[in-house]
């Protein structure tokens, strides 16, 4: 296996709506990586992205974002229709070819141009569910009323997270959602969907992100202290809702253990968890313990880019190491209704 | 307009799909069609609602069917206090995880209570079919609960 | 044993709002007014139209925007012999790939004002404004031939 390292992460600031298109979008975030990698255009081995049409509501509409990736002479260059977390995963795979020794990952959204109640139902099984149009705040309602039920947390616990989140997003200039609330004041609040309140599900948000990927030596040379991958895995649960039991996230504690997560300690872990609940499902699944610091960024509570999120928690990940102010991350990636499926990347600085 | 705000306007995706529905599915459909529903048996003897052509766990190709009863109890539940125009009620409802009698696994649908005090996690409800059916989920109107 | 219900009617329908960003409504909005604008790349000086805010060939923002001839060259074009478009048309009719006069990419456009079986490649046209401005390519009705000597092949082998 060659050892692939995060050298470079930009994102732009989250926001309700932008007036970029996807290519002046993408342009921001790709400038901004290559650059703080000091790696020119063409030098980049391969580029995948990470988005979806539905966004836009044109098929295809992701190729013209690569305008801003500069496809001339032609490129190897891939796409997902997927979080760029798994586009992520496929620079990851690509690299371990051997031949190239560079990847650009980039992925955008802009959530403000439809209505992600009703896209999201396109995702469900399209004979059993999509014909009841379930929007995803009633269904990550459910996945919140039966962790109440097993009786592992109560709503102050959904509150917390909340709280956390913003305090933590205080310090993130690229967040959306950045005032502190106390978690007493957040209880007070009116439900917007049973169990769940308006502030326990993530705001939709516009936005981009970019990673560079480099192998060995050739991370050395782009970065003074490249986020090393030790481990990369996704898996994914069934897609009948009701097979599975929702206060568990089985996925992801296998991908965790596949990606060594608790192998030694962690100083921080970014977690995908767009709805305050899933945020404790997912420690409990991974297995972390109170001395990580989870979502020092605010994490998708805070911002909630759709095809961006899972990438950004990588990337903020990524940076704690790049930046030297912690040593071993954890990046978690969440796709499908009510976290059905999970990628999970374990991130190390070596000396 | 200032030179800096950017041009928008309305966009309508529409598409008529007609799905195939194979012979698992199909046999479910047909089934609620005549006011009915089936699931199917895994090689672990579990109950599948609704029936799904591989097993979820094992990924066995599955196709002994099982009627299942109409009623049966909330596994997990939320409320919509303001329904979408698409959604199966009009007035609030719950969306509900619901283990009919004789399956193992639960299915999604509407359980019309009328108040959100009046749902419980572990409560009956009952199958309200619609009036005319076409063998589609929609057959099913979405639940009741059984008063006691 | 009953039926299988072989079949389900799964429409799909989508509310959006579409938003066009910066560069593309600055076209557009010269499309109102009856220009056609592209942007200038300040890495290889090209000329992109429409312009999207990036150029294509360097992966940079491009922010000059530059107004075009109305005149152009056919580089290549298709005649069309079926009714597929939402708007029914006169059959047939003709498109092609224009190259603009001071442009390094081709707007696809109606050419009108010729028989189909004129229409070629290098033939010289001109945008024909519509009767009521639009935000659209729209805002042009048709592109007409002009009379000149066709563009020779050199002039715009390139942009095939």
């Amino acid at each position: 296996m060659r050892d692939v390292a995060v050298v470079s992460f930009a994102q732009t600031p989250f926001v309700r709506h932008t007036n970029s298109n996807d290519a002046e979008l993408v342009m921001e975030v790709v400038t901004a990586a290559l650059d703080r990698a000091h790696l020119p255009r063409h030098d980049i081995g391969f580029c995948v992205s990470g988005s979806s049409d539905f966004l836009t509501g044109v098929p295809f509409s992701f190729v013209a974002a690569l305008d801003a990736v500069g496809a001339w002479p032609p490129i190897r260059e891939s796409h997902v229709e997927m979080d760029g977390a798994w586009a992520l995963y496929e620079a990851w795979v690509r690299l371990q070819h051997g031949d190239i020794d560079t990847a650009l990952i980039y992925s955008f959204g802009r959530s403000s141009l439809g209505d992600l109640q009703d896209i999201l139902v396109q995702q469900l099984d399209p004979y059993y569910l999509a014909p009841l149009q379930p929007d995803p705040i009633g269904l990550a309602g459910i996945q919140a009323n039966a962790l109440l039920d097993s009786g592992r947390f109560r709503e102050r616990d959904f509150a917390e997270v909340v709280a956390r989140s913003r305090s933590h997003s205080q310090s993130n200039p690229n967040a959306q959602l950045r005032k502190p609330v106390q978690a007493s004041a957040l209880l007070d609040a009116p439900y917007l969907a049973p169990p769940l309140r308006k502030h326990d599900c993530s705001p939709i948000s516009d936005g981009a992100a970019a990673i560079v990927l480099a192998t060995g030596d050739r991370a050395r040379q782009l970065s003074k202290r490249p986020a090393w991958i030790t481990g990369i895995d996704h898996r994914i649960e069934t897609h009948s809702l009701g097979a599975r039991d929702l206060t568990r996230s089985p996925s992801t504690e296998r991908a965790g253990k596949e990606a060594g997560a608790t192998k030694s300690a962690l100083d921080v872990a970014e977690l995908h968890a767009p709805y305050s609940p899933q945020e404790l499902i997912l420690k409990e699944a991974l297995g972390l313990d109170d001395k990580v610091s989870i979502n020092p960024s605010g994490g998708a509570l805070g911002a909630n880019a759709l095809m961006v999120a899972g990438l950004v928690r990588i990337g903020e990940a990524a940076q704690r190491i790049l930046d030297g102010s912690a040593n071993r991350t954890l990046g978690h990636a969440t796709s499908g209704p009510c976290l059905q499926q999970n990628l999970v990347c374990v991130m190390e600085s070596r000396s | 307009m200032s030179a800096e705000e950017t041009l928008t306007a309305p966009y309508l995706l529409e598409y008529t799909y007609r799905r195939s529905c194979g012979p698992v599915i199909g046999r479910f459909l047909a089934a609620l069609k005549e006011g009915r529903i089936e699931g199917i048996r895994t090689s672990s003897g579990r109950v599948v609602v609704p029936p799904t052509e591989y097993d979820p766990d094992t990924s066995e190709p599955l196709t002994e069917f099982v009627p299942v009863s109409t009623s049966g109890t909330i596994v997990s539940w939320s409320w919509v206090l303001t329904p979408r125009p698409r959604h199966p009620l009009s007035r609030p409802f719950a969306w509900a995880l619901i283990r009919l009698d004789g399956a193992d696994t639960a299915m999604l649908h509407a359980v019309d209570a009328g108040e959100l005090s009046r749902m419980k996690t572990g409560a009956r409800v009952k199958a309200r079919f619609a009036a005319e059916r076409i063998g589609h989920i929609r057959d099913l109107e979405c639940f009741e609960l059984e008063v006691a | 044993m009953s039926e299988i219900i072989k079949g389900m009617i799964a429409p799909v329908k989508l509310a959006y709002t579409m938003n066009a960003g910066r560069a593309s409504s600055r076209f557009l909005r010269g499309l109102y007014a009856h220009k056609i604008l592209g942007q200038r790349c300040t890495v290889c000086h090209k000329v992109n139209v429409p312009p999207r805010g990036v150029c294509p060939t360097c992966g940079v923002p491009t922010e000059d925007d530059v107004q075009l001839s109305e005149t152009g060259t056919v580089t290549t074009f298709c005649v069309i012999n079926i009714q597929f478009d939402a708007k029914a048309r006169e059959l047939p009719y003709a498109c092609a790939s224009i190259i603009l006069d001071g442009a390094d990419s081709t707007l696809f456009h109606l050419v009108q004002e010729a028989a189909v079986d004129q229409i070629r490649m290098g033939m010289r046209v001109r945008a024909v404004w519509g009767p009521t401005p639009l935000y659209s390519l729209e805002s042009i009705s048709h592109f007409r031939p002009t009379g000149e000597p066709d563009a020779p092949f050199e002039s715009y082998k390139e942009h095939l």
